[in-house]
């Protein structure tokens, strides 16, 4: 493995394992603050329990996605000196706003989880939802610095230098809003849709059991609505990289020649040598339409760029199926839900509804990662698109492959013990029955 | 108004004492929960729990507050220091990832004793090795072997740091953590026997703070020469030096005769001005000897932008730190 490479892959590898804990870093707390929020309205004690059981959960997965945080923002500089050194001017005040939102998120999610008895029900609550407001910010912050990598603006080049540098056009890069939206809302899907999974595969064992009813509700309104928007501000994101990386677009779609009207592929194998895409279904017309909102709009395929500067096609082509798949069966699911909360029947009582619950469990994280995959290597061979290769911006230290292993290890050693310490916090869950269908009195086993 | 490239390297300053003085001092609990002993064992590492759970995560934010100043005003520094130092940097954060990780695991996980000794060992550990190699970096940056000759790093991977006098830095500032936080703990317990344990601690670790600051006082001039010249013979030396020895001799004096709150305060100021002269011995150079914070400072529109985030940033993050040590602290 050459050192870039191992670079390359200690970076995917790194982010790839803290966006596990980030997205819900952003989602968890709108949850549970909505749990304490209708206890607060109902008096439901269920509701708080529910409520400090999300908040411990909150905690492990926050810890976690902290540590590897922080560890992403020395990798910047030690992978990637040359892209910092160049870039760092330019793209460091998304990162320094975020550094403020990260503390504020840091310093209320402590108040919050261990201020229950210090601090009125009221000034929790605010804490609470100071933790969730916070949280999505420092999220936004991030993901717009990500964006100028790949619509670099604000700034001019001059002998190989960055001058006339404009931080505030750079954070207002055309890739910011989309990419933020996308982002942001694929945050609270998926830790929504992973939650319900979570608590249906519990009511298929224990129908009755209010505690998961409570709490499926609560995590299918916020991942269903946002997984319902999430296709649109998908187009709105495709447009805007049809625009400024129409080699990624091309990657994406499997295009390999220019062409008007251009068909949507779904699924299919890209044939790099041949230069074709086998096995895929194509509606005619559609990708034109998607793009640029025009049947017949030329869409530059790769022959339009030199084979260098082509992103790995087969994976970035792949990897965007895979996420749009995940995304339509997880919009599938939210309708479904939403028909069976307006015939007024309780999502729980279905059987065949927690069933699809559980099984699209894990498409949020599966599309996130894809999605990533999608944004990240389909902007190689660039770091800066259009502006800095990849291989110009990694470090000169040697043996790289050594650090790679290191964190590869240690992140899944991490990964292993949340995945063991989480599933103990589900099957220990407290018993709630269910008023209507045990008689009147609640119980509460060890919680 | 100060030049901004003054006013940036100065909040740089001030984040890294904030960080020193809190997430020290968290470094520091570590250290005691790895050395508790005595019948009061048990008390003691559930006291340090206690102390640290619910301000920790914020704690440690300073450090990032650190690296986002530097690689947005002094981009190039950033860069030469990722790249001289990727090696005692990648394993620092080998063991701020173990130690925050462990953290929550024991607090988090069943009542097990087995396990939760396990994540303690784990916590205590890398809070005794984190520090260190913070140390480390420091003197490293301090010491004028990473050189930078069109702007390509020179100097080596592992010669710039792999030297007597990083590591002396680095035991300095495990024992000051751990002097900080043994100060911190005499006010966390209403336990007089739990109190004198950590009286006595505070005091072994200031023998083991002049100790330390003296070997790399010696090794300094060797090690770190225009540091060591200027600690030695500039005009603000002396002042800077004296006010640090009353801080020190306060919280000794504090801690012998039992007024915490006073030798919280010399503690905290000792720390404080101790980085405060290491800063101004140092000026102008953000790595010696051949970054200083003018040659590797941002556009001045980046600087500009950036101090008023900073400042804006300060009204938000000053009343949310005092309210959370408001409800957790006395």
């Amino acid at each position: 493995m050459d050192d870039l490479l191992a670079a390359r892959s200690q970076m995917a590898m790194s982010l790839a394992f803290h966006i596990i804990f980030a997205a819900p870093g952003i989602a968890m707390p709108l949850m549970m603050v909505v749990a304490e929020w209708r206890w607060l309205r109902t008096r439901d004690e269920t509701y708080l329990t529910l409520a400090k059981r999300w908040a411990k959960g909150t905690a492990i997965l926050f810890a976690v996605g902290a540590v590897s945080g922080t560890v992403l923002s020395f990798e910047l500089g030690l992978l990637w000196p040359r892209f910092m050194g160049w870039a760092g001017a330019i793209i460091g005040m998304p990162f320094s706003l975020e550094g403020f939102a990260f503390f504020t998120e840091a310093i209320f999610l402590g108040i919050y989880l261990y201020g229950w008895r210090r601090v009125t029900p009221r000034a929790h609550l605010a804490a609470g939802a100071v933790v969730a407001l916070s949280g999505a910010a420092s999220g936004i912050f991030v993901v717009i610095a990500n964006a100028w990598m790949n619509a670099p603006a604000g700034f001019r080049i001059v002998d190989g230098k960055a001058t006339d540098v404009d931080p505030v056009a750079a954070m207002l890069n055309p890739a910011a809003f989309p990419q933020a939206l996308h982002m942001t809302l694929a945050a609270y899907a998926a830790t929504g849709f992973a939650v319900a999974g979570i608590h249906a595969l519990m009511l298929l064992r224990d129908r009755d059991n209010l505690f998961h009813r409570h709490a499926l509700g609560i995590a299918l309104a916020v991942g269903g609505a946002t997984a319902v928007l999430q296709p649109l501000s998908g187009d709105i994101l495709a447009k805007t990289v049809a625009h400024n990386q129409p080699a990624k677009l091309a990657a994406l779609e499997g295009q390999f020649r220019t062409e008007r009207g251009a068909p949507l592929r779904i699924g299919g194998i890209p044939d790099v040598d041949a230069g074709v895409t086998r096995f895929a279904v194509e509606i005619p017309y559609a990708l034109s339409l998607l793009a640029f909102n025009d049947a017949g709009a030329t869409i530059k395929g790769l022959d339009a760029f030199p084979r260098e500067e082509w992103p790995p096609v087969a994976v970035v082509h792949i990897a965007f199926q895979i996420m749009v798949a995940s995304g339509l069966i997880m919009v599938a699911v939210a309708v479904w839900g939403a028909y069976l909360a307006w015939r007024r029947r309780a999502l729980a009582d279905s059987r065949r509804f927690l069933r699809a619950v559980v099984a699209a469990a894990p498409l949020g994280f599966l599309a996130i990662e894809t999605g990533w995959t999608v944004t990240e290597v389909g902007r190689q061979p660039w770091i800066i698109y259009g502006v800095m290769r990849t291989a110009e911006a990694v470090t000169p230290m040697p043996g790289l492959v050594a650090p790679f292993l290191a964190f590869t290890l240690l992140y899944v050693f991490l990964a292993t013990i949340v995945v063991w310490l989480m599933w103990r916090q589900v099957i220990n869950s407290p018993r709630v029955a269910a008023p209507l269908a045990e008689g009147k009195e609640e119980k509460y086993a060890a919680s | 108004m100060p030049p901004l490239e003054i006013l940036l390297g100065g909040a740089i300053l001030v984040s890294l004492t904030f960080y020193a003085l809190m997430g020290g001092a968290d470094y520091g609990g570590g250290v005691w929960d790895l050395l508790a002993r005595g019948p009061r064992a048990g008390r003691q590492r559930e006291l340090i729990a206690e102390a640290i759970g619910p301000i920790w995560e914020a704690n440690h934010v300073w450090l990032i507050l650190v690296i986002v100043i530097l690689f947005t005003g002094f981009p190039t520094a950033f860069a030469a220091v990722a790249t001289a130092l990727h090696i005692p940097l990648t394993l620092m954060l080998v063991g701020i990832v173990l130690r925050g990780s462990a953290f929550t695991f024991r607090s988090y996980d069943s009542g097990e004793d087995d396990v939760q000794r396990r994540w303690g060992r784990v916590f205590a550990v890398a809070s005794l090795v984190t520090p260190v190699l913070l140390g480390v970096v420091a003197g490293a940056v301090a010491s004028g072997a990473i050189r930078i000759r069109d702007g390509v790093v020179t100097g080596g991977f592992v010669r710039t740091w792999m030297a007597p006098f990083p590591f002396a830095v680095g035991g300095f500032a495990l024992a000051i953590f751990a002097f900080l936080a043994a100060v911190y703990l005499t006010l966390e317990t209403e336990d007089a026997a739990l109190r004198d344990d950590f009286r006595r601690r505070g005091l072994a670790a200031a023998a083991a703070v002049g100790l330390m600051a003296i070997v790399v006082f010696l090794l300094a001039d060797d090690g770190a020469p225009s540091i060591g010249r200027d600690l030695a013979a500039s005009r603000w030396t002396w002042p800077l030096q004296i006010a640090t020895a009353v801080a020190a001799t306060g919280a000794i004096f504090g801690l012998w005769t039992r007024r915490y709150r006073a030798a919280r305060l010399c503690a905290a100021a000792q720390v404080a001005l101790i980085l405060w002269g290491w800063g101004a011995a140092q000026f102008p150079y953000l790595v010696e000897p051949d970054i200083t914070i003018y040659n590797a400072a941002a556009p001045p529109a980046t600087m500009r932008l950036l101090v008023g985030a900073l400042a804006a940033g300060a009204l938000l993050l000053f009343p949310s730190f005092y309210y959370l040590y408001r409800v957790f602290k006395d």
